[in-house]
């Protein structure tokens, strides 16, 4: 994506977490107090519904209906979260999201990083071809394919399985564009040496290519993480019973189904859903902000 | 490319032949590819082919256990779409929700880089990762979270203004608010992403240029006016791409906020396209419209890299 360009090179910056030292900005520190505030008023208006999700989750019916409504839980309870784990399957839908998210970054990282190695390193007839195919994928919305996807998966006998929750986000083009870029990074020498040495090529890519991918393949991993986890219209279509939803599916049917107004359950079922996501990106917002700057495209 | 991808492109062209035979290297290429290329033809590119072909079909639920025995039906569906009122309203209403989301979402979004990149010196780590936080969650909990908060009878929005001694509106039950309120989710949970890659096209502009100006007295508002912005054109082009696409696709927040009511008026196309295809199980007919919004965008995305190009 020659598009990207621009923004690439400039991609090491965005993940660093000090202040620039030559920045301007720093010689007109004195006058933007106001820019502090503008910013923390936008940040109450980002951070807010977060805190008014976890504190809803446990608060009691009564305090959830109450007008005006009360900032701080005035009696604390796990209600909710009991009843989302114990009444309802939450944890079915937790597990399935687990295995979907697993086997489809595991697949990614795995076929991602082999074709991507074969696009950037290998000389073989039609290779311009497979890129170009891949390539022209990357835009189609998801709504395009839904429809025979399914009737795909129905006459494999894939529907309401963990086959057809997975196989589709298996080899995601994006993918291929991150491992490439990478792989095209490593010198040839090293390549040339270790086949002078008589490795052969899976050797090659396990011992050498591999080990150089560390940062690419974390940044990757998190991004198929963060899609497949908050993923939610193809689940919704092919997991028709309830024993098959993934997280997204199961809060969004309660949503709208006998629970709509029961907003103690909902909320405590959007902690379960949030709260992985957020911890994964807290700890690694380096490599998600850094994948987002480097392939243009969001998770 | 960077200057060390252009040598080691150059270097690996200048390579002597390699010692095996092409052959082999074509075969392990192939091999390479193969794992990927199965699971990506079977499941993306072959369902993209076959959607064009049910466009042209009347099938439905009866064919489902024999695709095969759909009727060709030519251009009736896509003659069918311009008479249906409801795909018109839906059409009507994603432009609508991408209009209008991604001029706020690239307006914030730049607004949040620069305010971060020039405007202040320390926190910065802590309004990006803030500022962040809405794109990396899941938007049904988040459509879920505003539901709560817009709530006519207990939602804190309108707990809010009961304190201050307004009855507040029963707000996603008000068509023209149910929209607004829609569009205000779309940026509120996507202009994170847009601030992160125009803070990596500011960076990008060399710091000369600001020196320069200030030499000249220039104040910064023009500054703004005459460096940032220009500089900024390509990527500001890239992201008006890349948030069109994703706009058009909008299908979450509705479901989950109003479920495309009241009226109809917050359905956009993704969602007419669920229904006709996964409810009504009238697929032949979902596929045209699906295919009519990809045509969409891809004359979008080809105008926008045109002019993109035409700019580098």
């Amino acid at each position: 994506m020659s598009v990207a360009a621009p923004v690439r090179q400039a991609s090491p910056a965005v993940a660093q977490t000090r202040p620039e030292p030559s920045s301007p900005g720093r010689r007109r520190s004195l006058g933007t107090w106001w820019v502090y505030v503008a910013l923390s008023i936008g940040l109450v208006f980002l951070v807010g519904p977060f805190l008014w999700m976890v504190a809803s989750s446990v608060k009691t019916s009564a305090e959830l209906h109450h007008v005006p409504p009360t900032w701080i839980p005035q009696t604390f309870t796990l209600d909710n979260y009991a009843t989302i784990f114990t009444k309802l399957s939450f944890p079915q839908y937790f597990i399935n999201s687990v295995i979907v998210a697993t086997v489809v970054v595991a697949s990614n990282l795995l076929f991602c990083s082999m074709i991507g190695y074969a696009l950037a390193k290998l000389r073989f007839r039609g290779k311009s071809a497979v890129f170009l195919i891949v390539l022209a994928t990357i835009m189609v919305p998801q709504t395009v394919y839904l429809v025979p996807l399914f009737v795909l998966m129905s006459n494999l006998g894939f529907v309401n399985s963990y086959p057809g929750l997975i196989l589709p986000f298996a080899a995601q083009a994006f993918g291929v564009f991150l491992m490439r870029q990478f792989i095209q990074g490593i010198p040839d020498e090293l390549l040339e040496a270790a086949r002078m040495d008589g490795a052969g090529e899976f050797t090659i890519f396990r011992r050498v290519v591999l080990p150089l991918l560390g940062a690419p393949l974390a940044t990757l991993g998190i991004l198929i993480f963060l899609g497949s986890w908050n993923n939610f219209l193809w689940p919704l279509i092919i997991a028709t019973s309830d024993q098959m939803y993934t997280l997204p599916v199961a809060v969004a049917t309660f949503s709208i189904g006998q629970n709509a107004v029961d907003y103690g359950l909902l909320m405590a079922g959007s902690v379960v859903l949030i709260a992985p996501v957020l911890l994964v990106f807290l700890l690694l917002q380096r490599f998600v902000q850094q994948g987002i700057a480097t392939t243009g495209l969001k998770g | 490319m960077s200057a060390q991808q252009a040598l080691v492109a150059a270097g690996s062209r200048a390579r002597p032949a390699p010692r095996r035979g092409a052959l082999r290297e074509a075969l392990t290429g192939w091999a390479f590819s193969a794992p990927f290329l199965v699971i990506f033809l079977g499941f993306l590119a072959l369902p993209i082919l076959a959607s064009f072909l049910l466009s042209f079909t009347n099938f439905s639920l009866g064919n489902l256990v024999d695709p095969f025995s759909a009727r060709f039906i030519g251009l009736n569906n896509y003659a069918k779409l311009l008479h249906d009122p409801k795909f018109l309203q839906a059409a009507l209403n994603t432009t609508i929700f991408v209009v209008f989301g991604t001029i706020l979402n690239l307006a914030v979004g730049l607004a949040a880089a620069v305010a971060l990149n020039r405007g202040i010196t320390r926190f910065r780590a802590v309004f990006r990762v803030g500022y962040y936080l809405p794109v990396v969650s899941s938007i049904v909990a988040i459509a879920v979270i505003w539901r709560f908060l817009f709530n006519a009878d207990f939602g804190v929005v309108n707990g809010v203004l009961s304190m201050v001694g307004i009855k507040g509106p029963d707000w996603l039950g008000n068509p023209t608010l149910a929209v607004g309120i829609i569009v205000a989710l779309m940026v509120w949970r996507n202009f994170g992403n847009a601030m992160i890659i125009f803070l990596a096209g500011l960076q990008g502009i060399p710091n000369d240029l600001y020196e320069a100006a200030r030499i000249d007295g220039a104040n910064r508002w023009q500054e703004f006016r005459s460096i940032t912005l220009p500089m900024l054109r390509p990527t500001m082009l890239f992201l008006t791409v890349l948030t069109t696409i994703g706009f058009l696709q909008v299908f979450e927040e509705p479901f989950v906020m109003t479920q495309g009511g009241p009226l109809n008026k917050t359905l956009p196309i993704s969602m007419y396209v669920y229904q006709q295809g996964f409810n009504f199980f009238h697929q032949g007919y979902a596929s045209a419209m699906a295919y009519t919004l990809f045509v969409v965008i891809a004359a979008i995305t080809l105008i926008q890299f045109r002019l993109l190009r035409s700019e580098t």
